[in-house]
């Protein structure tokens, strides 16, 4: 269960999601933008922060790093791969997930508590929860509403893992703040777990994204 | 030889532009009842190659692999030989 935690210049909850594995179980360790080999790893995390300042676009310049190379491998062995805000941007400027996070609809920076539904528990990152349920994680972002040529493709292949249970607070397409691949093996969601894995912070939600995670790894 | 390359990326027809929106809006604080607002990026830089095609098909490639996501942006790209009067748009 050794996950790694990419960082890149300008990543900045790449230690929170370290104490949220390690509460979790897994055996987390960080991982260098310039490292291209991976395989020692079961998983990797992409944690939220400003990733080469967000020049051009949120993620474009840390989706053509080297280590992006060590990720698509990791997915190719069926490795689960999440990607938390930043890293959920970055995750779409790859195109390992379909669809992108864009500027929010009214530009304001988002920091809040926010109740998610659990669209489909059939990732890894999602199987702790129930489908339906209403769980408790707060975002953190000016671009991250969800933007993607065919939303029915996410529908027929069952891609959505969280939707906005109340308001639609950046304008995302149905609300939706979490997806992942075809295999569910890959998920970028807007909103962090880690900020929400001990009673302290108000709600232990997120932990069960990480404990999904581990299981499958 | 020198060319002069000029990149200018816009959101697709149709796309929401939040800080065009806002800026529209804050015009008309001022009085001023503008529509169609959009805002571009426009990136320049220098390029030495041999002719225009082989350039144009490179930065055809670095707005493809970097500079523009193709999901939401259009781009047009102007190449102009250093010295040179008229470009090629």
């Amino acid at each position: 269960m050794k996950i790694g935690v990419i960082r890149f210049p300008g990543s900045n909850c790449d230690r929170d999601v370290y104490h949220a594995l390690k509460l979790a179980g897994a055996e987390p360790s960080y991982i260098w933008w310039k490292d291209e080999d991976l395989t020692d790893y079961d998983g990797v995390v992409i944690p939220g922060g400003f990733s080469y300042g967000d020049y051009l676009r949120a993620g474009a310049i840390a989706s053509i790093t080297p280590v992006i190379d060590g990720v698509k491998a990791l997915v190719k062995e069926e490795k689960p791969v999440l990607g938390i805000c930043n890293g959920a941007q970055i995750l779409g400027e790859i195109g390992l997930v379909p669809g992108i996070f864009i500027t929010n609809e009214y530009p304001k920076f988002n920091c809040e508590s926010t109740n998610l539904k659990v669209t489909t528990n059939r990732s890894p990152f999602t199987s702790y929860y129930k489908k339906g349920e209403i769980v408790k994680i707060p975002i953190a972002h000016a671009e991250g509403r969800f933007y993607t040529e065919d939303i029915d493709l996410l529908h027929d292949q069952d891609q959505i893992l969280f939707q906005f249970a109340d308001e639609n607070p950046n304008g995302s397409m149905e609300k939706i703040t979490g997806i992942c691949d075809e295999s569910g093996l890959v998920c970028a969601m807007m909103p962090h777990p880690e900020r929400a894995c001990e009673e302290i912070l108000g709600s232990t939600d997120g932990l069960k994204v990480f404990k999904g995670m581990i299981n499958k790894s | 030889m020198i060319f002069d390359i000029e990149v200018k990326i816009s959101l697709k027809d149709g796309m929401l532009n939040p800080e065009a929106k806002t800026i529209e809006n804050s015009l008309s604080l001022l009085g001023y009842n503008v529509n169609n607002t959009k805002t571009l990026n426009i990136i320049t830089f220098d390029m030495e190659g041999e002719d225009r095609e082989t350039i144009r098909s490179e930065v055809d490639d670095m707005c493809q692999k970097l500079l523009c996501n193709p999901v939401i942006h259009n781009y047009k790209i102007t190449i102009i030989p250093r010295n040179s009067a008229c470009g090629d748009c």
